[in-house]
Order: C-alpha cells, then sequence, then structure tokens
C-alpha cells in the first residue's frame, strides 16, 4: 500500500465510514422497528387469539362418564347394578422389557394369544404413556392371583370400571332390558339428539326394555376434568374437575317376587302373563317365557350364542308380553257384550237357544260353538259364563263390523298401549278399510261372524289384554300401564311417575259394567262358569274370563282333535282376570301359545299367580264380613 | 510512536486487558439473559445450564485471548486465514463429516471443527484487507473483486448445505464493502441484479428442503402439523405471551413442549412467552447497546482496515439477531441462525465471542498504537 497509495486523506475516509456507519446505525433501527411492530402486532393485537390457540394446546377436557342409574323394584329389591369389571392394563413406558413382562403374565393368568395380538394391535396406534388393556373381564381369582405378584410387574396394573349386571338374569330380560356397548347407530341417534358431549365417556347405552326406554333418566350427566396438557397428550395436572351426575335410580312398580313365580309358571312353556294394578295401570310383573339371560349382551354375546338365541325356534328375543299378536278369543266377549248392551241390541234378559250351531239366512256356512251340543238357553250373563259362542256370533252379525271396530278401538284394542318399553306392538282391530288396504278386498258378513269370539283377523297383545280388561274394572277408566313407579329424588324419597290417563269410555247406562263384571264374576264363581274349577275354594274372589284361540282352521264337518294337529297349531291357552273381585288389586292376563283351551290350562296358571299374589301381600285368607255380602249378593242375582 | 503522549494515569485496568468496559457489561448482561432463558427452554434442567455456563467462560476466554492481539497483526493473518479457510471449505464439502443432513463438520482427529464458523471472521477480514488497500471509496473493478471474495466462500458454505451461516458470511463481506464507501449507485444496480436472481436461485440452486422451508414460511398453516408446525407454534408462543409475559419458567408452550427447537433457533419464542413485549424490547436494548458500542469503537478506529472490520462484526451481530427474531415471529424464512449468545450451542458462541475480541482489540489497542 505504500507503493499504491500515493495520498491518502485519512480524514476524508473516516469522515466517509462515519456516514456509512450512521446510515447502517439508521437502518438497524428500522428494521428493529419492523420487528418490534411486528411483534406488537403478534403480542399486543393478536394476543387474545394466541393465548386462545396457546390454551387450545395446554388445555384438554377429558369427559368423565355418569355412573348409571340403578334399578329396584317396588319393594326396594336391586334388580340392575353396576358392577366393577377388572382388566389387566400396561403402560408400555414403564415396562423395560414387554416381551418378559408379557411371558411372565402368560404364566400367571390364563392368556390368549388373541388377547397379546389385540393388545400389540392396540398398542402401535398408542401414545407409550396409554394405558392398553391385555386382558379384559378378570375374574375375582384372577384379580387376587395378579394383586399377590404385583411388585413384580411395574407398569402394569389391575383398572376396574363399572358395568351393568342383572341379578336375577333371564328373569326380567323383557323388562328392564339390558345395556352394551354404543354402536354406529347409536351414536348417530346420540348425534341426532344433540347428546354427543354428554356421552362423551359412555361406555353402554340402554338398547331395550326399560334401559332403553328411560335412558335419559338412567343415563346421568357427564363430568368434565380440565387437564394440562404437554405436547404428547400426557396429562401434568388437572386444572379443573366439574364432577358427572349419577343417572336418577329409578323403581319399577314391578314386585321381583311376582315376577319370579311368573317365570316359575312358564317354565317350559311358550307365554306370557302380565299382572297389572288396574287403579293406578302399574305392571306387577311381565314375564314372557322363553327369555335368555340379558349379562350375555352387556360385554358383548358371542356370534354362537347370537346366532342361537336368534335362530330358536322358541324366539326368545320377543317380548311377548308386549310384542306377541295373539287372537282374543274369547277374552273379548265381555267388551262385545258390553256395547250390545249400549247399543241396546241386547238386554241383560235377552236369551238366545244355542244348539251349537250358528246359521245366517241363505249363507251355507256353519258356525260351530266350541261345545258341540250348544249351551241351550243363554243370556248376556251365562254367554260370558260358559263362553257361549253363538251367542256372540248372533251379537257380532247385529252389531256388524263398523260398530264393533269404532268400539273396540276406543277400548284400545288395535293401538299401542303406551308402555314404557319400545318393544310393543299395536295389533290389529279389523274394519273395513283395513281389510280393503291389507287385502284390497271388501269385507264380508262371514268375517263379522267370528268377529264375536275374538277371531277373523283381530288380533291383540297381552297387554293391550290387560289394559282393556282394567278399562272394564275401572268402569271406563283407562289408565296407560307403566312399568316405571318413579326415581329417587336428591333427598332419597321416591318422586312418583304421574298416572296417564287415557279418554275414558262413556256409556248410556252405568249398571252395564255391573252386567259385564257380573258375569266375569260368574265365569269364576258361579256352577257352569268356564273358570270355576281353575279357581276352586281361593281365599279371595275372583273374576275373569277365559280364552281359547283357535290357530287352526277346522273343515266344515271334521271335529277338532288336539291330538291330530300339529303341535305349533294348536289351541292358545289364554285367561284374563282380577282379584279381589270388589275391590281390584290385580289383574292378570295369561296366554300360553299352543297349549290348548283357556280354561284347563291358561286359568289354573292365573289363579297360581293370584294365590302367590294374595299370599305374598298378606290378604286375609279368612273372608271379611263385606266379602261374605257380595258374594251372597252375586248368589242371589244369579239366581 | 505517539505513546509518549498518553500518560500512563490515564490508562485504566480495563485497558491495560484490553478490555471495552461498556462492550463487555452489554455482553455479560445479554448472557446473564440467556442462561436464565436457556434454563427455561430446556425444562429447566441443571446440567444444560452448568454446560452452556462452561461454553460461555470458554468463549469469554477466547474472547480475551483474541483482544490481545495487536489491529496490525489481524491484518497480516487476514489473507492466510481466508486461504486455509477457503481450502478446509473444500476439504469440507470432498471428506467432511455429515451431520443433522448436511456437511458442516471436518474432523481433524483431534478437534471437530466447522470451518465455516472460521470464515464468519476470516471473510470480512479479508474483504477488509483488500478494500484498505486503497483510497476509500473502492472503485468499481475493487469492488467487484470484493464481491468475489465473499461469493466465493459463500457459496461453498450453501453448498454444504448452511443456508443460515452462507447468508450471515456474504452480509459480513457486505457490510465491509457497503462501510468502506461503496457508491449508492453501484447498490441501487446490484440490488437490482440481486432481485434477478432470487428466480434463478430458486429454479436452480436452491435444494427441496430449502423450497418446503420458503413455502411453509409463506403460508405456514397450509401444513399446520409438518412443516408449519415449527412457525405456527412460535407464533403462538410469541403471540400468547403479550404484553407482559406469562412469567419466567411459567411459558406454557415451552415448558409443555409444544414449540420445537426451543433450546436452539426458537429460544427468542420461549423468552417472549415468558418475558412479553416488554421484556423483548429490554432484550432489543441490550443488542442495541452492544450493536452502538461496536458501531463506536469501529468509528474510533484509526485505520481503515480496523474500522471496516469493526463495523462488519457489528453489523453481522445484528442480523444474527434480525434474522433469529425475524424467522420465528414469521417475518423470515426458518434458516438455521441462533439467537447470538442466548440460544443454546458452543460454535456460534465461541465465533461471535472471537469477533468481539477483535473489537476489543481494536478498541483499546488503537489509543496505545496510535496516539
Amino acid at each position: 500500500m505504500r507503493k499504491r497509495q500515493t495520498i491518502r486523506d485519512h480524514s476524508a475516509e473516516a469522515n466517509l465510514f462515519a456516514r456509512r456507519a450512521t446510515v447502517a446505525i439508521l437502518i438497524v433501527f428500522v428494521m428493529l422497528g419492523i420487528i418490534v411492530s411486528n411483534l406488537y402486532v403478534l403480542q399486543v393485537e393478536q394476543y387474545e387469539d394466541f393465548q386462545t390457540r396457546s390454551n387450545g394446546n395446554r388445555i384438554k377436557v377429558l369427559p368423565i362418564a355418569p355412573n348409571r342409574g340403578l334399578i329396584y323394584d317396588r319393594n326396594g329389591v336391586l334388580l340392575a347394578e353396576n358392577r366393577p369389571v377388572f382388566s389387566l392394563e400396561l403402560i408400555p413406558e414403564q415396562i423395560d422389557n414387554l416381551p418378559i413382562t408379557l411371558g411372565e403374565l402368560t404364566k400367571l393368568l390364563p392368556i390368549s394369544d388373541e388377547e397379546i395380538e389385540n393388545f400389540f394391535a392396540t398398542l402401535r396406534g398408542q401414545r407409550r404413556f396409554k394405558p392398553v388393556a391385555l386382558k379384559t373381564l378378570l375374574n375375582e381369582e384372577e384379580v387376587a392371583r395378579f394383586s399377590a405378584q404385583k411388585h413384580r410387574f411395574p407398569g402394569v396394573s389391575i383398572e376396574a370400571r363399572l358395568s351393568r349386571h342383572y341379578p336375577f338374569g333371564s328373569t326380567l330380560t323383557h323388562v328392564l332390558g339390558y345395556v352394551a356397548k354404543i354402536n354406529k347407530t347409536d351414536l348417530q341417534k346420540i348425534v341426532e339428539a344433540g347428546q354427543e358431549a354428554n356421552y362423551a365417556a359412555t361406555y353402554d347405552i340402554g338398547k331395550l326394555g326399560i334401559e332403553k326406554f328411560h335412558e335419559d333418566l338412567l343415563h346421568g350427566t357427564v363430568g368434565f376434568q380440565q387437564v394440562e396438557v404437554n405436547n404428547q397428550g400426557r396429562i401434568i395436572r388437572v386444572l379443573d374437575v366439574e364432577p358427572p351426575q349419577p343417572g336418577k335410580d329409578i323403581v319399577l312398580n314391578i314386585d321381583i317376587e311376582l315376577q319370579l313365580a311368573a317365570q316359575r309358571q312358564l317354565e317350559g312353556q311358550r307365554g306370557s302373563i302380565v299382572v297389572t294394578s288396574p287403579q293406578t295401570g302399574g305392571v306387577l310383573a311381565l314375564y314372557s317365557s322363553p327369555s335368555y339371560d340379558p349379562n350375555l349382551f352387556v360385554h358383548g354375546i358371542s356370534r354362537t350364542n347370537y346366532s342361537a338365541l336368534l335362530n330358536s325356534q322358541d324366539r326368545p328375543l320377543i317380548n311377548r308380553a308386549t310384542q306377541g299378536q295373539y287372537p282374543p278369543a274369547s277374552t273379548v266377549k265381555p267388551h262385545l257384550a258390553l256395547l250390545g248392551l249400549e247399543q241396546e241390541i241386547i238386554t241383560a234378559n235377552t236369551t238366545i237357544v244355542d244348539h251349537g250351531r250358528y246359521r245366517l239366512p241363505n249363507v251355507d256356512h256353519v258356525w260351530r260353538d266350541w261345545k258341540r251340543w250348544g249351551h241351550g238357553k243363554v243370556n248376556v250373563t251365562k254367554a260370558i259364563e260358559v263362553s257361549c259362542d253363538t251367542f256372540y256370533y248372533d251379537l257380532a252379525y247385529q252389531l256388524g263390523i263398523d260398530r264393533i271396530s269404532e268400539a273396540m278401538t276406543e277400548f284400545g284394542f288395535g293401538d299401542y298401549t303406551g308402555i314404557d318399553l319400545y318393544e310393543e306392538s299395536d295389533a290389529n282391530m279389523p274394519s273395513r278399510g283395513w281389510k280393503r288396504a291389507r287385502f284390497n278386498q271388501p269385507w264380508y258378513i262371514g268375517d263379522t261372524i267370528p268377529v264375536g269370539i275374538g277371531q277373523s283377523f283381530w288380533t291383540t297383545t297381552p297387554i293391550q289384554l290387560t289394559h282393556t280388561v282394567n278399562t272394564l274394572i275401572n268402569r271406563g277408566e283407562r289408565y296407560v300401564p307403566q312399568i316405571m313407579r318413579g326415581f329417587m329424588s336428591e333427598l332419597g324419597t321416591i318422586e312418583l311417575e304421574p298416572l296417564k290417563s287415557l279418554r275414558p269410555i262413556v256409556v248410556n247406562e252405568p249398571k252395564n259394567w255391573n252386567i259385564v263384571l257380573d258375569a266375569m264374576y260368574g265365569v269364576v264363581n258361579r256352577e257352569d262358569g268356564t273358570a270355576k274349577a281353575a279357581f276352586k275354594d281361593t281365599p279371595y274372589i275372583s273374576a275373569g274370563k277365559t280364552g281359547t284361540a283357535q290357530l287352526f282352521s277346522v273343515g266344515q264337518n271334521e271335529s277338532y282333535k288336539e291330538e291330530d294337529v300339529a303341535e305349533r297349531l294348536r289351541d292358545n291357552a289364554m285367561y284374563v282376570g282380577y282379584a279381589p273381585y270388589e275391590a281390584p288389586e290385580m289383574s292378570i292376563t295369561v296366554v300360553l301359545e299352543n297349549a290348548g283351551g283357556g280354561s284347563s290350562n291358561a286359568a289354573p296358571i292365573a289363579r297360581n299367580m293370584m294365590d302367590f299374589y294374595f299370599r305374598n301381600h298378606s290378604f286375609a285368607p279368612q273372608l271379611s264380613q263385606s266379602d261374605k255380602e257380595v258374594i251372597r249378593k252375586h248368589e242371589t242375582h244369579a239366581d | 510512536m505517539k505513546r509518549t503522549q498518553i500518560k500512563p494515569n490515564q490508562v485504566t485496568f480495563l485497558q491495560r486487558i484490553h478490555v471495552d468496559g461498556p462492550l463487555v457489561l452489554g455482553l455479560l448482561v445479554l448472557m446473564a439473559v440467556g442462561l436464565a432463558t436457556l434454563f427455561s427452554a430446556t425444562g429447566q434442567d441443571p446440567d444444560q445450564l452448568q454446560r452452556q455456563f462452561m461454553r460461555m467462560s470458554v468463549a469469554l476466554v477466547v474472547m480475551m485471548v483474541m483482544a490481545q492481539v495487536p489491529p496490525l497483526a489481524y491484518r497480516r493473518l487476514s489473507i492466510y486465514a481466508f486461504a486455509i479457510g477457503i481450502c478446509m471449505l473444500i476439504a469440507v464439502l470432498l471428506f467432511g463429516d455429515m451431520g443433522k443432513g448436511a456437511q458442516r463438520w471436518l474432523d481433524l482427529k483431534v478437534i471437530r471443527f466447522q470451518p465455516s464458523e472460521m470464515m464468519k471472521l476470516a471473510v470480512p477480514m479479508m474483504v477488509a484487507w483488500y478494500i484498505s488497500n486503497f483510497n476509500l471509496p473502492p472503485k468499481t473493478n475493487q469492488v467487484f473483486i470484493a464481491f468475489v471474495i465473499v461469493v466465493v466462500p459463500t457459496v461453498l458454505i450453501a453448498k454444504q448445505p448452511d443456508l443460515g451461516t452462507s447468508l450471515l458470511i456474504a452480509s459480513s463481506g457486505i457490510f465491509a464493502i457497503f462501510l468502506a464507501g461503496m457508491s449508492w449507485r453501484l447498490i441501487g444496480f446490484l440490488t437490482l441484479l440481486g432481485g434477478a436472481f432470487l428466480p434463478i436461485m430458486w429454479f436452480f440452486l436452491m435444494k427441496e428442503y430449502q423450497k418446503q422451508r420458503v413455502i411453509t414460511f409463506m403460508n405456514p398453516e397450509s401444513d399446520p402439523l409438518g412443516a408449519g408446525y415449527h412457525i405456527i407454534q412460535s407464533k403462538i408462543a410469541i403471540g400468547s405471551g403479550g404484553l407482559h409475559g406469562k412469567g419466567w419458567l411459567e411459558g406454557t408452550q415451552s415448558q409443555l413442549e409444544f414449540l420445537p427447537e426451543r433450546h436452539t433457533d426458537f429460544i427468542f419464542s420461549v423468552f417472549s412467552e415468558e418475558f412479553g413485549l416488554i421484556g423483548v424490547l429490554g432484550l432489543l436494548a441490550i443488542y442495541l447497546f452492544i450493536i452502538t458500542r461496536g458501531l463506536i469503537i469501529a468509528n474510533r478506529a484509526q485505520d481503515a482496515y480496523s474500522k471496516l472490520l469493526a463495523g462488519s462484526i457489528t453489523l453481522t451481530f445484528f442480523v444474527y439477531v434480525f434474522v433469529n427474531m425475524g424467522m420465528v415471529s414469521g417475518l423470515l424464512p426458518v434458516v438455521g441462525v441462533p439467537l447470538p449468545l442466548v440460544s443454546h450451542g458452543g460454535t456460534s458462541m465461541v465465533t461471535l465471542m472471537a469477533g468481539f475480541g477483535i473489537l476489543m482489540a481494536i478498541s483499546t489497542q488503537k489509543r496505545l498504537l496510535s496516539r
């Protein structure tokens, strides 16, 4: 530089550098200004947005499932409970050597290859600090065996979860139903109802019966735990907890003793028993046979078990008490008698002479009475007591289908009773319009005649039949049958479900009720009564009506021989009844499929049930003074 | 030469050990802030804190050593340092170790060495040496040669690939040229040329991952869980810090590990989250203090070489600050530039402190030598 730079103006160079340095520091300020203004935007103007997103990162809301409400019978017996089920869970990150741990566990507990396979499948998709179940539904012995060795297995633990259990098993399946794992369809309904949040932690949902119908009450309200998590989702600490509100404990009208009695009565038979309290519509017992164990469904029923139930000829999955559709047969004669009296087609004294056959003018067809040679001279009362068919053929003929159909619909035939079960069918009350729509055929007069004895397209369900009998007992007042009696309030008292009354049946002549009910009394208590034998010497006074529903048409000139008919085509035996006659506490419907005659098969079962009911309800075996008066009155009346 | 004019009692203790008081004060305060932030960013790991403290001590020793060397010696060393550096950069490209997908390390058996770090100082030294050989301002052909001196190492480092370092090295050389008084017309012309060069860079020179970074920078929300995750989480951390911050060790984005690279390149986000805009202004004040002091030292330097070198080192330090803060707050694409003296990591810290050692040499030795 000494060579090349001859003159060097140091002060000019210093000034130049100073100017450039000043420019540089200005640029520094400008650029820092850009940084600061950007930070101002982020930290001040958009602060709330970023704070929200920061909290969104770290705060997670975890739902806590509410405990499902318990179910009790009317006397406080537990019918559905929540029991802990145990599962063996592994936290991968706390286990040093997974293969060795699995090997040791397999020696200790019966763990299948499938379970290990499932474990690894779940493991692959999960964070290492999240527990993974290896074995579910451990029994108590297995829990004990593992607990004793727990110290050898860091990172392995037994976790308990509450799960539904039905201590009475198959006894109450068709009443309680069951809960099971929420599936896709359930989830869709939950979403439609806007209940996703409430079910966020829930495992099971009511699938059938009371569990399904009163799901909202039983489920409760979800709780929340607000936790702080890190970027892995690991919970660092709990910020806030809102405890879940458990579902309501509900109390049923069902009396488990009576229900068990019903089960015993129907053992080995297909059929159903419905017992209600006529004054309230409360369902005291409702049993459909055969039944099945609902506990099988709670943890997912195996395919073999399910197809066995599904394909069984006895169709145990059907709730016969509410879904079984049967011709009501002679059990509806009281209803029809009332209609005849009301319409003044007959009076209490109208008599016919029954020769065992009924013919219409100019029609070849013959309608037989169940008694080949007929009942002779019968009035309306006797026609019910002896279950004279001919009388009702003629009554039906005179009433005509339109009046019958209208009046019986008013009684509740062919319609849902509104019982608190979704598993109910409306059955069928035939009419001209119905037949036209169903078969595209006109209603023939010949169709009307058997309607008089509860046949000819007329079907009903046992609960529906009970419902209409209750209407008779209550002289027109109608209450919806209810299984649920109420729920437990927070104070521990029972919040009773209000009675649901329906539009009552109003008669022109209230005495007509007495005629009909007296005839039902006669069925059980008078000499020719079809249930006289079955109810011999009861310590209570009951009334009722037998029924035998034909499922198989007998040819015009043949006689019906039971042994010739295939078992599944044999008559259904039916009985409706109530007691005590004067102040009815309970009414009962018994339907036995393919069991034969009502008086010989269904009535004895009804009697057993009534016996059981009154024995259990400490009904005074000795007749009270008023009861004796009642009996005297009826005996004079019957003359 | 003019040493006799200075009375012995005017030479302070700091001057005698060649330390610039205000500068070292600024640096020590910054290091203290850095340690506190790092402690939080590492999830309160005392081991990491201790190691960083050790690195800082080493860096301070390096600074002290560098401060003892007379500026004239640096001037004489410039060309050799640069030549050795270039050779090593070529060696790295040929035999270098891979680390995180880039060839940056040269294994000299005894120590592993990043030649690019050395070039952070060698390039401004070389440019300053070259330009100061002539009268200032430099003529166009001199500027052109100076640019060649800058471009060669820049390209070599960019090929490693290490975009951040090559950017810093290019800036350090360009600052020296700028401070030397390169004409504004030329600056304007080169800016236009640079603008025209950008598309060529995009299509021919940039690697796929580098392009991806730029795309992500333009729109981080396009890939919130992938490449955009870093920048989104960083902005959330900064933004949620607000005016006052969440408090030391209380930053949820950092403590709960939502923020990636939080103790290295993204440590500024941790700082912003925990200390807020007010804290950031304080931090910027420290940086600004150091930069201003550096420019004052440069301005007071007696010879052109010292002025240009000191100015370049100071402004490059600012580039670190600006690029790092800009990239974590979403203003610039993410290139690996640490927040100087705060981010975890030894190599860049030693280089920075060596640079400040040179500044101190210039600051404290000029009077002794020139007056």
